[in-house]
């Protein structure tokens, strides 16, 4: 202790200094692993169709929930988004937030399996009845104008 | 009429706080007395015609005035008389007339609680103030009217939505507000003392108080919301790392850093400049909080209103803001360094060490909450960046600052003998270790991270009791030290919650008619029954369930689905038993086919505690603000 004590005020601002580079660098590292892991990217379901989508990651998928697609098993329920061109088979354990409905839009996040189902851990509606998830919104944008292209 | 009263006192009150920016700075920078003096009664006239604007539009809302846009679209007449008054600030624009009318009122008790300050730094005070208030009020006026008729008028208002109909919603936009402009105050004193080039203890001292108080209010704004998520939206999450969330946050974490970074600045006049930046970071965090929340351009709860016009305002007065101080910053900060010495070991580096955590948390979380925005304005795709990536992030951050806190307050200014301090500490050491061993073998499953929480919250309140009883052996403790010990014992508190909640709470999503019974902890469910009740503007379904311990009936629980009538949405109303060591949330799902319904039971260990942490933290900034010295104090040094 008593050596830090004697040293020179430069020094001691120096040593702060690397600390708190440190730190910041820590930080970085931190930020920039969690970043390349935890981010989800959302697929529309045109591009999940044509095998677009991470394979070995979990991803959100905006559509609409297609009327009629609802079936109930127990507490598992098993729908189907859709862009309009290219419909997704999704399944979901769990409890649907209030503002799900059919023919409405809504965000799944989750993977796929073997089956080309859709396993969501998470299916996102928002508290706005009339609110339309933007990246629901987004894909139907998408499919339409690929569907214009061809 | 009325309306157009308040509308006229918002025109009104903008010309004024523009003489209230512009003549006070301008008569201290040329020393005119007679336009200095125009200072407080000008903050005084804007405080009084904002509490009149917004009277007014509480008004309309009260006799339903429909002819109002405003009205019309946040309050029906069928809305309880409570949540017509929270309605005024529940959308866009009234939101904006409750911050504008926070901030004249800081501005109006700087202006009155002021008496000890110089004129000319009152004046600069009250004036970047000013500033700052007709930049919002032209943006108020200018995009945001509350005032706006419609005609005809409606028959009939829109609702609120449902989910803000609660006491919850009514307090927590005020109470964040009320922290959020807060920060202002400190803003406010750094730009006026870098003006006056007049940065000294002080100046430090002032600002203390001010910024202490606004971290209360914001501290209790964001447990508020918390608390509301948690018993309303029927999830049973306490936090979700929503954007949203997220701007209230950053703004805590870099006004926490300012609290601490004021008491170095005071006590020995050092660290001055990272003290100012840290002023004008945390309220421009507070104004980018505003943006992102109000310009839509966040996509969750909060963003009713979207309309581009706003978001490029606000982005145009924040960047003034931030634009203009910065460079005054880097005019003005001094450059040399004051020569006070303290070593690599003493309380000064401790609580800068503490900063660079805080704000490196900050910027962690910041960054996180922007990335999804850039990368989409790059046209480079679309993401989301959610719970996973702030909790790899955030957690680790947080750990060595913990850590930190069973340490600095053993330290002392300029210089400490470290390895006194450690021996000393080896009380708390051993508390923390038993801790970490015992309580998750008490709670049944012993997993690192667990243990880790239970590690560091007893190592903060050991090290805690330590510091009480050396305090109580030299004499009595000053109410800053007594403050300093409630609010660490909150974020232990804190901590024990959130790994309590984390390790060992229970979530079953299950199917259920009556009879059935679910166990969760030590607890069994059973679902005795479910029923049609009406309320005074729904309807619902409400089950019965009952919660027993060991045989014995511990409660009776009531969850609803409720339907309001003037909203087509349905609303999930929890029904929670909560106590001192354990949450039972029950809400339900949906109606399946065959009479059963999808319930959600939870069991939530020690969650309460979350926010009773937050209480303390809060707490312990209202006794540190009770303080007496900072004004005697301040008097002394003036005076002499």
């Amino acid at each position: 202790m008593s050596l830090q004590n004697n040293m020179k005020p430069r020094h001691k601002r120096a040593l702060l200094i690397i600390g708190a580079l440190i730190v910041i660098g820590v930080a970085a590292l931190l930020i920039l692993n969690a970043l390349n892991s935890n981010i989800a990217l959302y697929v529309t379901p045109s591009d999940v169709a044509n095998g677009k989508a991470p394979q070995s990651q979990t991803f959100r998928i905006g559509g609409l929930v297609k009327s009629g697609s609802l079936r109930r098993d127990g507490i598992t329920v098993h729908f189907v988004v859709t862009d309009l061109v290219k419909d997704i088979p999704v399944s979901y354990t769990g409890i649907l937030p209030d503002l799900f409905k059919e023919g409405k839009g809504a965000v799944v996040q989750g993977r796929l399996n073997q089956n080309g189902e859709f396993v969501a851990s998470e299916v996102l509606a928002k508290h706005d009845e009339n609110y339309m998830p933007p990246e629901a919104k987004h894909a139907l944008e998408q499919a339409q104008k690929q569907e214009v292209q061809k | 009429m009325i309306p157009e009263l308040g509308h006229y006192a918002l025109i009104l009150a903008f010309c004024i706080a523009l003489v209230q920016g512009v003549l006070p700075l301008l008569g201290a920078y040329q020393g005119r007395r007679e336009w200095l003096v125009l200072a407080k009664p000008a903050a005084q006239t804007v405080f009084l015609l904002l509490a009149f604007a917004f009277g007014s539009l509480a008004w309309s809302f009260y006799v339903n005035d429909f002819s109002v846009l405003y009205v019309a679209e946040h309050s029906n007449t069928q809305l309880p008389t409570v949540y017509r008054f929270g309605a005024v600030w529940g959308g866009h624009e009234g939101s904006l007339l409750l911050w504008l009318l926070l901030l004249s009122t800081w501005t109006f008790l700087v202006a009155q609680l002021s008496d000890a300050l110089d004129e000319f730094m009152v004046a600069r005070v009250i004036g970047v103030l000013g500033l700052v208030s007709s930049g919002l009020l032209l943006f108020v006026i200018a995009t945001s009217n509350p005032f706006e008729r419609l005609l005809p008028a409606a028959q009939e208002g829109r609702s609120l939505n449902p989910l803000l109909q609660d006491p919850g919603l009514v307090f927590h936009p005020p109470m964040l507000y009320m922290g959020y402009v807060g920060f202002s105050v400190a803003f406010a004193f750094a730009i006026a003392s870098l003006l006056s080039n007049r940065l000294d203890a002080a100046w430090a001292r002032w600002s203390r108080p001010w910024t202490t108080a606004a971290w209360i209010f914001l501290t209790l704004g964001i447990a508020l919301g918390s608390w509301w998520a948690y018993y309303e939206l029927g999830w049973g999450g306490w936090w979700f790392w929503d954007p949203v969330e997220n701007a209230s946050f950053i703004p805590w974490l870099v006004g926490t850093a300012l609290l601490h970074s004021l008491a170095v600045t005071e006590k020995r006049g050092v660290f001055k400049s990272w003290t100012v930046l840290l002023a004008i970071t945390a309220f421009s965090l507070s104004l980018l909080g505003t943006f992102l929340v109000r310009s839509g351009v966040l996509t969750s709860v909060h963003a009713f209103a979207t309309d581009p016009r706003r978001g490029i305002f606000i982005l145009i007065l924040l960047s003034l803001v931030v634009g203009s101080s910065l460079t005054l910053y880097a005019i003005r900060a001094p450059k040399r360094a004051t020569g006070a010495q303290f070593t690599l070991t003493a309380r000064e580096t401790m609580i800068l060490l503490g900063n660079v955590f805080l704000v490196a948390a900050a910027a962690s979380v910041l960054l996180g909450t922007l990335y999804p925005l850039l990368i989409d304005a790059l046209n480079l795709g679309k993401i989301s960046v959610g719970p996973p990536y702030f909790n790899a992030v955030f957690v680790p951050i947080m750990i060595p600052l913990l850590v930190l806190m069973g340490i600095g307050p053993w330290t002392n200014w300029k210089n400490t003998h470290l390895l006194t301090v450690i021996q000393r500490l080896w009380i708390a050491a051993l508390l923390a270790v038993i801790a970490a061993v015992l309580i998750p073998t008490i709670m049944g499953e012993f997993t690192w991270l667990a243990s880790l929480g239970f590690l560091l919250a007893f190592w903060i309140i050991g090290s805690g009791i330590q510091q009480v009883m050396r305090q109580f052996k030299t004499g009595r403790p000053t109410r800053s030290f007594i403050g300093m010990q409630f609010a660490h014992l909150g974020i232990a508190i804190f901590v024990i919650g959130v790994t309590m909640v984390g390790a060992y709470q229970e979530e079953r999503d299950v199917k259920m008619s009556s009879g059935d019974t679910v166990t969760v902890g030590a607890y069994q469910i059973q679902m005795k029954g479910i029923g049609a009740v009406a309320g005074p503007n729904y309807k619902a379904t409400r089950g019965t369930f009952e919660v027993s311990r060991k045989g014995q009936l511990e409660t009776t629980l009531y969850p609803e689905k409720r339907n309001y009538f003037s909203s087509t949405m349905p609303m999930t109303e929890a029904a929670i038993n909560a106590g001192l060591t354990r949450d039972i949330y029950v809400s339900l799902g949906e109606a399946l086919p065959d009479q059963s319904w999808a319930v959600r039971v939870y069991y939530k260990p020690f969650v309460d505690w979350i926010w009773g942490g937050c209480l303390l933290m809060a707490l312990g900034g209202l006794i540190a603000i009770s303080d007496k010295r900072y004004r005697s104090k301040w008097r002394a040094t003036h005076e002499a």
